[in-house]
């Protein structure tokens, strides 16, 4: 593991700074949200640049989760909750009222923290979002199965018992098949809500490694308590403290010369 | 007080608590246990065939008869009831007497079929070989000696050589009794039934003012064909009559009197003091066999219960058919779309509170608005050219059953909701993560994960729908139904029919019928079988119900 971390720094360290260089996928302007007379979110901004691996870290209850499930309009389901602002998805407000959410969230897909494999065949678990969408031509399906459980380096491992519940894989490779059945759908940006914080170390690496192959295809927004892991997997880092946004910017900048007083406490471990 | 003395040590350990279940569960499953063999040894004794005994009576009367029962009197009682007793009795000592419940049988010569007698009213008993038991279509068993058989009015055997002519003619006679019981149910059924459309159509024709010549014509032809088939089936059928009435059976009962049994009235004719264990065996199964998949005869004490257990039967499944969807349906509705507030609080009670409503209302309910009303308006709606017979405006299998789904929906719908608040969320999210809408979600992935929960609640429904009886009594269960609500006849499922239940059944037989002391051991069988029916029920949608467990384990790690 500490080798792959080596790596990964030595990889990051030798990028060109490349904000300026992206564009921007996901826009969220001003953004607040009250769960009730609860203010969760405050006055948040940010751009997640498109085709990179975005990071949302800082203690627990402090909002990045939830900041997450706007992307995707997840809270909706959550009664009393109330969302001011906006977040644009390559510039348009998907919180507008012509957004179908169906749609949107094809185009935004999430995996959970804990894995949430349908009581179903591995294979129709990555069907599932094609079937959905009215696709039912068998050979339409067997390629794209294969080629999303091939990206999510998942394929050797299960290739012989496609037809096998999906309940009888392990927790790691549990959440590598939900991983592929959210890219089966091709979306264009994958939220991932702290995938690795219910597997083992192996496990975990698996799932880094994953990240970093699959954001040449994905913007990738990942929520983690893990620090480390934010430094292996991530180009860019949000802190979050209390509803608010702290501090965004590069990871390597960020973990090793952070700009706020919260942001160095917080990674130096003096609370969270 | 000392702490910790051992009785307060053994109080504090719970150890009392755990012995009181314990002992709990063990008396229920003692009373369950001792119920079933009560009801199965009552029930299942009733098809042994029983020696039958000679007695002479003290005026030198003889008398065949069963032994079914015996119980010890107390001479007390005896005088008290004006029986008067000779001093050598009195004098024996003995204060108990020991009486004989004797089925005598012989219903169309002595006017009863049970008698008592006392021990010392007897003289002798002893049980001769060549006593023979007859089944009897009409009248019950007949105990006597066999005495000749005839055919077309000639003797053919006499005494005991009758007897394996006897056994020859009888197969003869039961294999043309089939053959016409075929013709008249089926082949004449089947007439029978287009008579009866021919003559629905033509009044539809009239009601509608178009029974134009033509057709008047067209319809007398078809009447025509019919009624020449009619008269070849007739012809036949009195051919085979004429058979079956040739044999004449010539019996005597223990007195010498005679009695002449055309052999068509007899189902069984057998020699029980004569027969070995392995002939007892057979004749034991085949009676069992007989039971459960025969007609009644002679006023339900008689015969099979073939058409009860069948209409049982279909009526649990139906009314499973009609309860699981509206039931699933209502729930779905109350947990997953309604919002949650004083409204479905209220109706969440209702539903809870229609559980409780007793049976016998839902009888009333189903014949107010299924029968009267529901069924009525159909008539005059769909089928005026049957009317003033109403088709669906009567009691029958269809309505029995929409009652009972109608008593037994609470319980599906709150199984369903338990069902369905218990699917973690985060499979719901996750459908809807991947662009699923809730329709879909609820479709293709939570019902499926609750259907478990659902079998539980049809699984609950069955074992209240099938052993309620009440309200059936009002919405279509009948004493004896002509034909079950199946058959070869167009249009094959007929729901509109009167049907016969398993639990009426037990009621009828035990309490209505001409012969109570007779058919109480049908009483026991029946209730057995009605039981064995719904444990059957309720074991196959156990059945199904933990593989869909199996299917759509959870997610609990």
């Amino acid at each position: 593991m500490t080798l792959t971390h080596g790596v990964d720094r030595a990889f990051l360290a030798g990028r060109p700074p490349a904000r300026e260089t992206t564009e921007t996928c996901l826009e969220v302007r001003d953004l607040n949200l009250f769960y009730g007379e609860k203010q969760a979110l405050h006055r948040i901004a940010l751009h997640i640049p498109r085709r990179r691996v975005t990071a949302f870290i800082g203690p627990s209850g402090c909002g990045k989760s939830t900041l997450l499930r706007c992307f995707n309009r997840m809270n909706d389901l959550v009664d009393g909750v109330r969302i001011e602002g906006q977040v644009l998805l390559d510039g348009e407000d998907i919180y507008a009222g012509s957004v179908n959410v169906v749609n949107l969230r094809r185009r935004v897909g999430m995996v959970f923290q804990k894995p949430n494999p349908f009581p179903k065949t591995i294979y129709e678990n990555v069907a599932y979002g094609l079937r959905i969408q009215g696709v039912n031509k068998r050979h339409v399906l067997d390629e794209t199965v294969e080629k999303a459980l091939r990206r999510a380096a998942l394929w050797d491992e299960v290739k012989d018992r496609l037809h096998d519940n999906a309940l009888g894989l392990s927790g790691g490779q549990q959440q590598r098949l939900v991983i592929a059945r959210a890219i089966a759908i091709e979306p264009e940006v994958l939220l991932l809500d702290e995938p690795a914080s219910a597997l083992d170390p192996i496990s975990t690496l698996k799932i880094e490694e994953l990240i970093t192959e699959l954001k040449d295809r994905y913007t990738i927004v990942i929520v983690t308590h893990n620090m480390q892991q934010a430094a292996r997997v991530s180009d860019y880092t949000a802190f979050l403290y209390m509803g608010e946004l702290i501090e965004f910017g590069d990871t390597n900048t960020l973990f090793t010369n952070p700009s706020r007083k919260q942001t160095e406490d917080y990674i130096t471990g003096r609370y969270g | 007080m000392k702490k910790g003395t051992p009785s307060q040590g053994w109080f504090a350990s719970g150890a009392p608590w755990v012995w009181l279940n314990a002992a709990a569960v063990a008396v229920s499953i003692i009373m369950v246990a001792g119920l079933l063999l009560l009801i199965a040894v009552r029930g299942m004794g009733h098809f042994w065939p029983k020696d039958v005994v000679e007695f002479t009576l003290p005026d030198q009367q003889r008398l065949l008869g069963e032994i079914h029962d015996s119980e010890r009197v107390s001479l007390e009682r005896l005088r008290h009831a004006g029986l008067e007793f000779e001093a050598a009795d009195a004098d024996d000592r003995r204060d108990w007497l020991t009486r004989y419940l004797v089925k005598t049988g012989n219903r169309d010569l002595t006017g009863m079929d049970f008698r008592w007698l006392l021990e010392t009213a007897l003289l002798a008993q002893r049980r001769p070989a060549t006593v023979v038991t007859v089944e009897r279509r009409e009248w019950g068993n007949f105990y006597g000696y066999l005495d000749a058989l005839l055919r077309d009015g000639e003797v053919v055997a006499r005494g005991e050589s009758a007897w394996a002519p006897l056994q020859a003619r009888l197969e003869q006679s039961l294999a043309l009794h089939a053959r016409i019981r075929a013709i008249e149910k089926k082949e004449i059924g089947a007439l029978n039934a287009e008579v009866e459309r021919l003559r629905l159509r033509q009044r539809r024709l009239e009601l509608e003012g178009a029974y134009t010549p033509a057709r008047q014509r067209e319809l007398a032809a078809q009447r025509a064909a019919l009624e020449s088939r009619y008269a070849v089936l007739q012809r036949q059928l009195e051919t085979l009559y004429a058979e079956l009435n040739r044999d004449t059976v010539v019996l005597k009962t223990a007195d010498g009197h005679a009695l002449s049994l055309p052999l068509a009235k007899v189902v069984r004719v057998y020699r029980p003091n004569a027969m070995g264990l392995g002939e007892k065996l057979r004749f034991y199964f085949a009676k069992l066999w007989e039971f459960v998949s025969d007609e009644p005869r002679e006023a339900n004490t008689e015969g099979g219960i073939f058409p009860a257990i069948f209409g049982t039967v279909m009526m649990v499944i139906l009314m499973s058919i009609f309860v699981t969807p509206f039931g699933v349906v209502a729930a779905i509705y109350l947990r997953e779309y309604a919002r949650q507030g004083l409204l479905t609080r209220l109706i969440r009670i209702a539903v809870n509170n229609l559980a409780s409503v007793p049976s016998i209302v839902y009888g009333v309910f189903g014949l107010g608005f299924f029968v009267y009303f529901l069924g009525g308006n159909i008539d005059r709606l769909f089928f005026p050219e049957a009317l003033p017979a109403p088709t669906l405006g009567t009691p029958g299998i269809l309505w029995a059953s929409l009652t009972l789904a109608l008593l037994t929906v609470p319980v599906v719908i709150v199984a369903t909701e338990e069902g369905l608040s218990r699917i973690p969320r985060a499979i719901r999210e996750g459908s809807l993560a991947l662009g699923a809408t809730k329709a879909e979600t609820l479709w293709r992935t939570v019902l499926p994960m609750a259907s478990p929960a659902i079998m539980t609640g049809l699984i609950l429904a069955i074992a209240r729908a099938a052993g309620e009886v009440a309200p059936l009594m009002l919405v279509g269960v009948v004493k004896l139904a002509p034909s079950l609500p199946v058959d070869g006849n167009f249009p094959y499922l007929h729901l509109e029919r009167k049907f016969m239940h398993l639990g009426f059944h037990i009621y009828d037989v035990g309490f209505q019928s001409p012969n109570v002391e007779a058919a109480r051991p049908l009483v026991y069988a029946t209730a057995l079988l009605l039981v064995l029916v719904i444990v059957v029920l309720n074991l196959t949608a156990i059945h199904i119900r933990n593989r869909l467990r199996e299917k759509y384990r959870s997610l609990e790690q």
